[in-house]
């Protein structure tokens, strides 16, 4: 198993890209004109875990865009997934 | 470097990702029955799409020298209107006769409906009639979650299922405990946008070990790449792992699993 300083030599750069994306697309969220939905919301509420200390982030922060109810639904709107629950339908 | 590919949808793939496949190292793939970009309006769409899987299929990969096993069912996403599904089911029976054909698959939940989860169960009750494997799949993104705890809430009430003969496929960070902790295999699905990436997968691998894990590429008609799991093997030799560690999880898993058909062969 490599020890961290061979993963950073493996890996930063591609993960410096990937946070750079990501602050890049909030910046564009925030430059375009209308209101954003429910994603953005869920994106920002799961961003923290980022910094967290503890061992399991990727986890945390696929819990936090799961839906967490329990029982099946009678019936589906449309087939397809957001990414994140659509039942937080507060604006941003 | 040889592999199994133990999930792909080829029907939507070119001949030309067959030689990829072979050069590779690729000598088997296993096609599960699946959604094809949009819902089929009858039952002999269907009729149609198990002959192309049983028949066309394992032509195709021959030329290139690559053994085509394939898995039947309605997938979840057609399944939510339960007089079709049954009317799509009916029809399997027949073509379980093939000699390629491994099991039920992939079967599951999509939405999370209720619908779904009597069709999926009626799909497992088949299984264990003909005594074949399961493949399972979990929903997509924001529902893979509920969907999974509903599918193991729902397995465990069937007392005859012999856990070590289903595999339950799509897992992610958030379930794979939750499968392998209740004795079932666990399938990792590489892809560039969603389900695992190949370092998350890598991941996952070392934290939980190799026991009943595999690793596919799922690849289809969407963003997928069928070489995603030589890809990943590729990686894990760059994170240091042992040549028989990468063999474990790309070819002598999912042998073990999928020998549990009599059909299956290498």
């Amino acid at each position: 198993m490599p020890n961290k300083q061979e993963l950073l030599d493996l890996q930063f750069i591609d993960a410096r890209h990937k946070l750079l994306d990501l602050a890049a697309f909030l910046d564009r969220i925030d430059r375009h004109p209308g209101d954003g939905d429910f994603r953005i919301v869920a994106m920002k509420t799961a961003l923290p875990i980022l910094l967290a200390d503890r061992p399991d982030r990727a986890r945390a922060i696929l819990e936090a865009l799961s839906d967490e109810t329990s029982e099946p639904i009678q019936q589906a709107a449309h087939q397809g997934a957001f990414g994140a629950p659509s039942h937080s339908k507060s604006k941003i | 470097m040889r592999y199994i590919e133990p999930h792909a949808h080829m029907v939507s793939r070119t001949t030309d990702d067959y030689e990829k496949l072979a050069l590779a190292g690729c000598e088997v793939v296993c096609e599960p029955a699946f959604w094809a970009g949009f819902d089929r309006l009858s039952a002999q769409g269907f009729y149609d799409y198990f002959r192309q899987l049983t028949e066309y299929e394992p032509k195709r990969a021959a030329r290139y020298g690559i053994r085509h096993f394939s898995w039947l069912c309605i997938n979840p996403k057609e399944a939510d209107d339960p007089v079709f599904a049954r009317e799509v089911m009916a029809l399997i029976p027949e073509f379980l006769k093939c000699q390629t054909v491994l099991g039920i698959g992939e079967i599951g939940l999509n939405k999370n409906t209720r619908n779904e989860l009597a069709i999926f169960e009626e799909h497992v009750q088949l299984a264990l009639d003909h005594d074949l494997p399961i493949l399972i799949h979990t929903p997509h993104l924001e529902d893979k979650l509920k969907g999974t705890r509903l599918t193991l809430d729902s397995l465990a009430n069937f007392s005859k299922l012999n856990r070590t003969k289903v595999i339950i496929d799509h897992v992610e960070e958030h379930t794979v405990s939750q499968v392998l902790d209740a004795g079932y295999w666990a399938g990792m699905t590489l892809y560039p946008h969603s389900k695992c990436s190949l370092d998350r997968a890598i991941d996952i691998l070392e934290i939980h070990g190799p026991e009943r894990l595999w690793m596919n590429s799922a690849c289809d008609w969407g963003v997928s790449d069928p070489l995603a799991v030589p890809k990943c093997a590729l990686q894990m030799k760059s994170r240091q792992h042992t040549a028989e560690a990468i063999e474990r999880i790309i070819y002598q898993n999912p042998r073990d699993f999928l020998s549990q058909s009599p059909r299956f062969t290498v």
